[in-house]
């Protein structure tokens, strides 16, 4: 074909990339669980029968069932709304803090830069488990202040990338004659440098997703998640932990959800970074 | 050498600081304070106050933070508002758990990273690649929590190989690397994978390089071009990364040490949390950003040794 758009190179990149196909079928059912948890689920999620208690997983119960007597099936799918909601909804709130910060940063520089800089080097230093665990600590639990605490945490590492693609596309010359016509500064960064390095926000923006999961994972295990009796994977795997013993399947199940969560995110990511450099592409 | 570390010691110094007063500023905002949440809602106001003045919690904010920087500049963390012990105390009790878990998750993931970082790299697209690749993106998607929790059960639990909880004797060398095993193979193995990736990916660029096809050229031995040349170049960014790895594992070693019973900081940390013991908060998670911080000032030399290219300003 003579006429092929980037983005129709870009899209046969994309499927012809197994990984990334493969993590893309694994998330989208992952998405479905989550959108249709009150279908699919054999049970309630919350409703407690003491006579199973601990049960081993068996037919009415493929994972078993847990120290209050609840189907572990059920509330692991119900879980995955938690986990993908806060997973997405604090990279986006991260996004729509650190893309402007980055941003002004990269383009301003001087001054401007150096505070950027600064606020990106003070909140780096701390894992982004330990500052979610403080921000937690001090506004207590909840949905979301969970998407909030991971939001925050993700910001500075956000910024550093905004700032650093805003860097590299300061100098091109679409950015020069936007200056030369006379265009605002607001409305260059808007215009012009945001739709050239959303595509490396977004590839990095899914590596993020699933970080986030595993973030919210770890703060629930540690008692800092959604309020019980709402199903979280982090909180079932601590609850599980006591059983590990005589019901093993009480953690290894929750686990193995947040897994498959995390690693489709990744796999997404990794086809995605592939296609968006070229001398990595197997 | 010898100045540039000096100076980028110095150049540390505000950022703590700023890391610092965050910290303390954040926990002041606590809903009625620390003694509040310490003592509970249902605390009388004469019990309340009389915490406040114990901890001197009852000055003005600003003096307070005069009197919390004084302290810090001699090494006084504050006391507990639970237990009334001096936290430094307890710090200095756990402080070795923790580095021991971070520095042996870290020898672990640099031991086994950087072998299969470069067999998948030199392999590149062929079953070995392939396989490397799809085990640490396993690796990368693994919540260390999680890892621990199946460690523990296979091997300690199943197959009694290794103790399930505690620290074991930090004076007894063997039993101190006894129980260390498990906990830092957790860590390591997910460290593997984020440096296998990361050898792999820089070696790819660096294989691609003029210098390496000169090399071949010249006809040196594979093995020439691919340890003197590629590697020493890939290793380079590889280096900065793992600083930043650090700060990933220190994060992980909260969770680890919770799973495994290792009374270190991480674990210090979630009881100070459940406890409501916002003084004791404070203070292990500004110890744990220091020693973040240590970390990153490390890999920074390290950077400037193996790359003598390095600007020092």
């Amino acid at each position: 074909m003579a006429t092929i758009s980037q983005r129709a190179i870009l899209l046969r990149t994309f499927k012809s990339n197994k990984t990334s196909v493969v993590g893309l079928i694994l998330a989208f059912c992952v998405v479905m669980i989550a959108l249709t948890a009150s279908w699919i689920s054999p049970y309630d999620p919350i409703s407690q029968d003491m006579d199973i208690q601990h049960a081993p997983p068996s037919w009415a119960h493929p994972f078993g069932a847990d120290s209050y007597g609840r189907d572990q099936l059920s509330r692991i799918l119900w879980g995955s709304r938690v986990s993908l909601v806060v997973g997405i909804l604090s990279v986006l709130f991260a996004m729509a803090v650190g893309i402007p910060l980055g941003m002004v940063g990269g383009y301003k520089g001087g001054r401007v830069d150096s505070f950027v800089l600064r606020f990106i080097d003070i909140f780096m230093s701390f894992p982004i488990v330990i500052l979610g665990l403080l921000i937690l600590a001090i506004m207590g639990p909840g949905l979301i202040k969970i998407v909030i605490a991971i939001g925050v945490a993700l910001i500075p590492r956000i910024a550093r990338l905004a700032r650093g693609s805003t860097l590299s596309v300061k100098g091109k010359e679409y950015i020069e004659a936007a200056r030369a016509v006379g265009q605002g500064d607001g409305k260059i960064m808007f215009i012009h440098v945001l739709p050239n390095i959303f595509g490396e926000i977004l590839v990095m923006g899914t590596l993020w997703v699933a970080t986030a999961i595993i973030v919210e994972a770890s703060l629930s295990f540690i008692g800092l998640g959604v309020r019980p009796p709402t199903p979280s994977w982090g909180a079932m795997i601590r609850d599980g932990l006591d059983q590990l013993t005589n019901a093993p399947w009480l953690s290894i199940f929750p686990g193995l959800a947040i897994f498959v969560s995390v690693f489709s995110f990744n796999l997404i990511a990794d086809g995605l970074r592939d296609i968006s450099d070229p001398k990595l592409r197997g | 050498m010898l100045k540039y570390a000096v100076r980028r010691m110095i150049f540390v110094l505000p950022t703590l600081w700023a890391v610092v007063t965050f910290v303390f500023f954040l926990i002041r905002i606590v809903p009625g304070g620390p003694a509040v949440a310490a003592l509970g809602s249902y605390a009388t106001e004469e019990s309340i106050r009389q915490l406040e003045k114990q901890m001197g919690l009852d000055k003005p904010i600003l003096v307070q933070y005069g009197i919390f920087l004084k302290d810090l500049c001699r090494g006084d963390l504050g006391k507990s508002l639970i237990t009334n012990k001096p936290i430094s105390e307890e710090i200095a009790r756990g402080l070795p758990y923790t580095l021991d878990l971070a520095v042996g998750g870290m020898i672990i993931g640099i031991l086994f990273g950087i072998p299969t970082g470069i067999l998948t790299a030199l392999k590149r697209n062929r079953p070995a690649d392939y396989i490397g690749r799809i085990l640490s993106l396993v690796g990368i998607s693994m919540p260390e929590f999680y890892l621990g929790i199946l460690l523990m059960y296979f091997l300690a639990i199943k197959l009694p190989f290794f103790p399930v909880l505690g620290g074991g004797d930090l004076g007894n060398l063997g039993s101190r690397l006894y129980h260390l095993f498990l906990p830092a193979l957790t860590l390591g193995i997910i460290m593997t994978a984020f440096i296998s990736r990361m050898v792999r990916s820089s070696m790819l660029n660096v294989l691609n390089e003029d210098y390496v096809r000169t090399a071949k050229a010249k006809g040196l031995h594979e093995r020439t071009v691919i340890y003197k040349h590629a590697l020493r170049n890939a290793l380079i960014p590889t280096v900065t990364v793992i600083g930043i790895y650090m700060s990933i594992l220190m994060g992980g070693s909260v969770l680890t040490e919770i799973i495994f019973s290792r009374p270190g900081l991480g674990k210090m940390m979630v009881f100070a949390v459940k406890d409501r013991d916002y003084i004791a908060l404070q203070s292990v998670i500004i110890i744990f950003s220091a020693f973040v911080f240590i970390f990153n000032l490390v890999t920074d030399l390290l950077y400037s040794i193996i790359d003598p290219r390095i600007e020092y300003h």
